[in-house]
């Protein structure tokens, strides 16, 4: 099953590399990973969407929890939370296909946010869902490179991840 | 007071109470070994290879429940140095281990003895740290010391550019009395609630047994568990990490458990309803196979470390705390409850753990001709009187030892169980001859270990250290020679170890006594003379029977009730 963690810790150079560290050590699956500072720049906050069973998951945090520079965790996928995830997808835009693309993008809520008369950069922000769906529905020879940032993710609610 | 960064670091070590430190110089320690030679408060251990200096501050840290301190230089002293830390790390032995690194400037310029410390090393520490600005050392040290001895404890690695150790850069210097860490607050106790309902289902129990590991030694909690023992007559059975947690000739005890344990802990495992780990991780050479791991029980967890929780094998009750507090906890709960409803129950299972007792699993048959390595270990122990430090390496002796040698005492047997690291033995005892220079400290060893390491004999001339090595030599790496006996139809591949040394004439070499015994009838005298010999290191080449296995055994894949007995012993 898939669980996203997020994960609140010292801003500290090799934070990073100790958790991917540990999740290529212990034999666990990392599908995305997202870190930047918070509004406190001595912490980050880093998402990570893993999957495992129940057991699994719970050495997961376990062992995150055990790293020195892990302040506090929460398994958001155990409660109401809310995830997205940004993708900057750069299209062929050409002829027809200028309006197409153009319209699709409408539809989806993206925003075309670079134009050259062969090409269209598309940002695009939502679930991972969402950013898939785009991606099917656009014709595979108009996708000209990708980039996505994974999933960030948050509690619903007053609660939160803080210290 | 101005002092630089090398003047700082000695100082940490000082402040900390560090009386002994195990290392060897090199260019980017050079700064640190300067001020130290200003010095006498602490003595430098000059090893014969990093491996060594690191295992001495092991031995060390065993022996006294002290952190142990080791110093090495960049590049290859830290890289020599990794087995040895990867060794604490897997028995949770407090250490600190202080690597050079080249200057700031030339980090990730490949330059000479460059490696990536902080890299190499961050799999097998409780932490590490790299230490870029002279203004951080001293805090550094602190946390460094601060998390190598509390909670589950670790070897912490700090690496120390050496243009952060400059002499002539001088900053006020201020050693932190503690250190507050918001990322890292280690339980001091374990939850209370949970703390009852484990003394209720032991006071339930009609079969209960307390499988007691490495956490009760290291987290000093030897006398609480024995009291809780006694109290409540409750078998126990250890790990190999935990001998000594619980005398092992006291009238509780039933020996090991595991891959070589005796037939009645692994038995009582097997058939318990409920059990009592503590300070223990469920490791596979102690399950066997987990799906016929103690079948009937409840289980009871108490452990330090909340990830060693159910990582192996589903616990009822855990309990995260110190093992010390717990028990003394439990025991405050037991005394309390004035009823023994199980007292019935339990007697009945005391005369089921008898009769598995006296099918005497150990007995091994004397009559060959030659010195049989069980013998050897046994005499020792009545020699020494069951009061000297061992440590062992690894392979069949370090089985025999935890089987024959029985344990009343914490901290006397050091021996590396999670990592199994051949070459351990020797600079353990090292170091905990320094630590305990009044103690008896006996490296119990075989052929192929001791030559991993076996240029530290020049390190206890150069600092005499009189300890004894006994060598049970069998001409073969017999562990392996076993498995492949066993399992691979007596194809021995690679395991006899050939064109051996003199070992009398190579300790003479080195400036120390060698003797040689070979026949049963001069072991005893052989051992006396040992052990008599109190200023000189001794070192016994003890020429065994060299078709000797261990047993008893549960074979890969097999549980606890389906050991294999040795050919000698009653049931077979």
């Amino acid at each position: 099953m898939r669980h996203i963690i997020s994960i609140l810790m010292e801003n500290e150079a090799g934070a990073l590399s100790r958790v991917a560290g540990l999740f290529s050590a212990r034999g666990y699956n990392i599908e995305s990973l997202t870190v930047a500072p918070t509004e406190d720049p001595t912490l980050s906050r880093m998402t990570l969407v893993t999957c495992g069973n129940n057991e699994i998951i719970e050495q997961i945090t376990k062992q995150l929890h055990k790293l020195i520079e892990v302040v506090k965790l929460a398994d958001l996928s155990e409660g109401v939370h809310i995830e997205r995830e940004m993708m900057l997808i750069k299209l062929l835009a050409k002829g027809s296909h200028r309006e197409e693309v153009k319209r699709l993008v409408e539809i989806f809520r993206g925003n075309i946010i670079d134009v050259t008369d062969t090409s269209y950069i598309v940002e695009m922000t939502g679930t991972c869902d969402k950013l898939d769906a785009f991606i099917g529905a656009v014709h595979e020879d108009l996708i000209l490179e990708t980039v996505r940032t994974g999933p960030s993710g948050i509690a619903r609610g007053t609660k939160g991840l803080s210290i | 007071m101005e002092l630089s960064g090398a003047e700082i670091l000695v100082q940490c070590l000082k402040d900390e109470g560090v009386e002994h430190l195990f290392g060897y110089p090199g260019g980017a320690v050079l700064h640190i070994y300067d001020e130290l030679f200003k010095q006498d408060e602490v003595q430098h251990i000059l090893v014969r290879h990093e491996q060594g200096a690191v295992h001495a501050a092991d031995g060390y840290a065993r022996a006294t429940g002290k952190p142990g301190v080791a110093l090495l230089t960049s590049g290859p002293g830290a890289t020599n140095g990794v087995t040895g830390i990867a060794t604490a790390y897997c028995d949770s032995i407090p250490m600190v281990v202080i690597t050079g690194q080249v200057p700031t400037p030339f980090i990730g310029s490949d330059a000479f003895q460059e490696v990536d410390t902080l890299g190499i090393t961050r799999p097998c520490v409780k932490h590490n740290f790299l230490v870029k600005d002279v203004r951080d050392l001293a805090e550094t040290m602190k946390k460094a010391f601060y998390i190598a001895t509390s909670g589950r404890p670790g070897p912490v690695v700090i690496d120390v550019p050496k243009d952060v150790t400059d002499p002539n850069i001088k900053i006020p210097h201020l050693y932190p009395k503690s250190i507050k860490m918001r990322s890292y607050n280690p339980v001091k106790r374990g939850h209370s609630g949970q703390v009852k309902k484990a003394v209720e289902l032991i006071l339930s129990a009609k079969r209960p047994v307390v499988y007691s590991g490495g956490g009760v030694v290291t987290g000093d909690g030897a006398a609480e568990l024995t009291e809780l023992v006694r109290e409540m007559n409750l078998p126990i059975t250890s790990t190999l990490m935990g001998l000594g947690g619980y005398p092992g000739t006291g009238k509780q005890f039933l020996g090991m458990l595991g891959m070589h344990g005796t037939y009645e802990a692994n038995m009582a495992m097997h058939d318990c309803d409920v059990l009592i780990a503590i300070g223990a991780r469920f490791d596979d050479r102690v399950t066997g196979k987990v799906k016929d791991f103690c079948p009937d029980a409840k289980i009871i967890h108490i452990d330090i470390d909340p990830a060693s929780i159910s990582k192996n094998v589903r616990v009822d009750i855990p309990i995260v705390g110190p093992v010390k507090r717990v028990l003394a906890d439990m025991l405050n709960v037991v005394k309390a409850h004035k009823s023994r409803p199980n007292c019935e129950a339990l007697e009945q299972w005391w005369s089921q753990l008898q009769q598995w007792r006296s099918v005497n699993c150990l007995k091994y048959n004397a009559s060959s001709g030659r010195i049989k390595p069980q013998a050897a270990i046994e005499m020792l122990h009545k020699i020494t009187g069951g009061d000297a430090i061992i440590a062992s390496d690894v392979g069949q002796h370090q089985m025999w030892v935890a089987q024959y040698y029985p344990f009343d005492k914490p901290q006397h047997w050091l021996t590396s169980g999670g990592l199994g690291t051949m070459g351990f033995g020797l600079p353990a005892a090292m170091g905990a001859k320094v630590a305990c220079p009044e103690k008896d400290v006996v490296c119990i060893t075989g052929d192929g270990s001791i030559q991993m390491n076996i240029q530290e004999l020049a390190t206890c001339q150069h600092f005499n250290l009189p300890l004894k090595v006994m060598l049970l030599n069998n001409g073969y790496l017999g562990m392996v020679r076993q498995w492949q006996e066993f399992f691979y139809g007596s194809r021995y591949s690679e395991v006899t170890v050939e064109a051996q040394p003199d070992f009398v004439k190579l300790a003479q070499a080195y400036g120390h006594v060698g003797m040689r015994v070979e026949k049963p009838e001069d072991l005893e005298g052989a051992l006396t003379e040992m052990m008599a010999i109190k200023d000189r290191l001794v070192f016994l080449d003890v020429v065994v029977d060299p078709g000797e296995n261990v047993y008893p055994m549960i074979m890969a894949g097999k549980g606890h009730h389906e050991m294999q007995l040795s050919p000698d012993c009653e049931l077979s």
